[in-house]
């Protein structure tokens, strides 16, 4: 293995988490929701992925039981901001606030605990590809569930009815609501996917990033998730572009430093964040507000006023 | 960032607020012993080691002392966290972070009464001591191993600060590689945080990507020395022993025992005799352990055991002087014989050999 190969190899272990979450964000956001509870459920989903893998010695259990932590924790801010319509930024707050100290005593006993690592799939002849053979065809199953995961949102925001629905009640709620939309299922279920998806995000940081746990982990990255559906112009297809340049960004700065190139570490750490103020910054300047923003994006709804 | 506990803390510490607070310093029968952690418990790092010497301070002195500790506590917010501690009738606190050194400080004058532990800092007063390690010499025995084992002749080294304390473990680390291989080469990379596990690992990697086969860190989680174990290489564990992550790849580890300090200490106030005090104890002291050499030939091994021992009897020093600096000139020897305690704690270059800036 060359060390272009594997530095190619890290850049994707590093950006997958942050796709999953922000597709997941990408989706809820579409429907008009602002869920800033991502580094909770991540954390969430972290702990009870790992919790569950050990416990039962199984990956796919441990999957599952991060999905669906995720999907509670998004339940509970759907009760809070469809059901009672409260401030979404509060309550998306107050769910990381909460997802992290719950993980945390979830995780307690799992301190110290470890995990094998989860073999690659690896597809034969194709593998032995130079250069991009590894790259591309002996990667985890997250790796190309998160590619499919991508192409899918894609697909059925642009090419389906259910698709329609949820971006037009995301754009306007009370249109979409005095045009009979469902605006409170269709939403509930969006800021479901999302939690899902941020469940996912957090098993793979537990299970196959660092095949550890340890409280506090998931060290901001839902946080970048947020900012890479702003970046991306809430399109799937950009917060794939997206999610690797923040990734690359990371990886490529430790090596920049270990090949000794003299760049300031603090500097380039600061990158992805730099460059999702300059992607908001250029799109503002084109048309007059952020491209893509769906319109009742963090408005709360009450039908009937 | 609270936990659970951090709470169920607060709360265990405000039931018994309605006990009597202060005393003069004479003997006393039972005593509260409150801790203030920077991470969670189960960081199993830092804050772990320390929350291990709190246990042994219940072990070791049982009913004759109740213990409280708040973890993950926000430097920027410490005050009221010892304050509290200071409030609920504790008559010994450690706060065990660097950063908690001003309000620890201004604590200790509002409560004159009660004894105060910083851990790392420099600033005292009558009822506030300070105590910290010296991990140098630890890292310059581990330099010495990494020396002797590497077959690429570079080793690596994951930093989380460019501070005089990781500054220093750096250039011990490399002055022990040196004494044993004078072609070694040494790669460092900051990682800006003490504690993002997923970071750290990456870190290492792009370290042995790039040709390293010996990896040493000075940031919290196992992540750095689990990436040597998946690809095969080795690694030395940091503050606590981390070799349930790394059974291949851990040489030893450099774990910090706070242990027998604070069950002296707390003794101290039982009986009367408590002091300010700074104490800077290495391996010798017992405050600094090295972890079983494991997965090393035996003559490597003699060698650390040797150099611990060395180390331990004062014979040598990991900063003995002539120590010289990146552009060739000697530092200057304000030591006997090696650089002085304030040299080392303040240190902010890098010795010959390494062939890199620090960041500024």
């Amino acid at each position: 293995m060359t060390t272009f190969e594997a530095i190619l190899l890290t850049i994707v272990t590093a950006s997958t988490p942050l796709l999953i979450a922000a597709m997941g964000e990408l989706v809820t956001e579409r429907s008009g929701v602002l869920n800033l509870g991502v580094e909770g459920m991540m954390a969430m989903g972290a702990a009870c992925s790992f919790a569950a893998a050990v416990t039962f010695d199984s990956t796919l259990l441990g999957v599952a039981a991060g999905m669906l932590a995720g999907t509670l924790m998004a339940a509970l801010f759907a009760l809070l901001v469809l059901g009672f319509a409260a401030n979404q930024t509060g309550s998306g707050l107050a769910l990381t606030i909460f997802g992290l100290g719950l993980s945390g005593l979830i995780g307690a006993p799992f301190v110290g605990a470890r995990r094998d690592p989860v073999a690659p799939v690896d597809i034969p002849v194709l593998s032995d590809i130079p250069m991009i053979g590894r790259l591309f065809f002996e990667q985890d199953l997250f790796v190309y569930a998160s590619i499919v995961l991508t192409v899918l949102v894609g697909l059925y925001l642009t090419r389906t009815r259910s698709g329609l629905t949820l971006r037009s009640i995301g754009e306007n709620h009370t249109s979409a609501n005095a045009l009979g939309l469902p605006v409170r299922r269709v939403r509930f279920f969006a800021i479901l996917f999302g939690g899902a998806c941020a469940g996912l995000a957090g098993a793979y940081l537990a299970l196959v990033y660092t095949r550890f746990w340890s409280p506090g982990m998931t060290a901001g990255r839902g946080w970048i998730a947020l900012a890479l559906v702003v970046f991306a112009a809430w399109r799937p297809g950009w917060a794939l572009v997206g999610a690797y340049i923040f990734g690359a960004a990371t990886v490529l700065q430790l090596h920049a430093q270990a090949a000794q190139f003299g760049v300031p570490s603090q500097l380039l750490s600061a990158v992805p964040y730099l460059a999702t103020i300059l992607a908001l910054l250029l799109l503002s300047i084109r048309h007059g507000r952020a491209i893509g923003a769906p319109g009742s994006l963090g408005a709360p709804f009450v039908p009937d006023r | 960032m609270f936990s659970g506990k951090v709470f169920g803390a607060l709360a265990g510490a405000a039931i018994v607020a309605l006990s009597a607070t202060g005393a003069a310093a004479q003997a006393k029968d039972k005593i509260k012993v409150g801790f203030i952690y920077v991470g969670p418990v189960g960081d199993h790092g830092w804050s772990y080691q320390h929350d291990q010497g709190r246990k042994a301070i219940e072990k070791a002195l049982g009913d004759k002392v109740s213990t409280t500790f708040v973890e993950s506590v926000p430097e920027a917010d410490s005050e009221r966290a010892i304050e509290q501690l200071a409030r609920t009738g504790h008559d010994l606190i450690f706060t065990t972070s660097f950063g908690f050194m001003e309000p620890t400080i201004k604590v200790a004058k509002k409560y004159p009464n009660i004894k105060f532990e910083h851990a790392t800092g420099f600033k005292r007063a009558p009822n506030l001591s300070t105590y910290a390690a010296k991990f140098h010499e630890g890292r310059y025995i581990i330099g010495q191993i990494a020396g002797k084992m590497t077959k690429t002749n570079t080793i690596g080294y994951v930093g989380a600060f460019p501070i005089p304390e990781v500054i220093a473990g750096i250039n011990a680390f490399f002055l022990g590689a040196q004494s044993v291989n004078p072609n070694v080469k040494i790669k460092v990379v900051w990682a800006n945080t003490w504690y993002d596990p997923a970071k750290e690992g990456d870190a290492a990697k792009a370290l042995l990507d790039q040709g390293v086969d010996m990896l040493a860190q000075h940031t919290d989680s196992p992540a750095p020395i689990q990436a040597a174990e998946a690809r095969g290489k080795f690694g030395f564990g940091q503050a606590s022993d981390m070799e349930r992550f790394a059974p291949k790849a851990q040489l030893t580890a450099i774990v910090d025992n706070w242990s027998d300090y604070y069950v002296a200490r707390a003794k101290a106030v039982l009986d009367g005799s408590w002091k300010s005090e700074d104490t800077w104890g290495g391996l010798a002291a017992h405050m600094v352990v090295m972890s079983p050499y494991k997965n090393m030939p035996d003559d490597v091994k003699k060698m650390a055991e040797e150099t611990e021992a060395a180390i331990k009897s004062g014979k040598l020093n990991p900063f003995k002087c002539p120590v010289v600096g990146q552009d060739g000139k000697e530092i200057e020897c304000k030591g006997s014989g090696a650089l002085s305690d304030e040299q080392v704690l303040g240190m902010n270059f890098y010795v010959k050999g390494i062939e890199d800036k620090i960041p500024q």
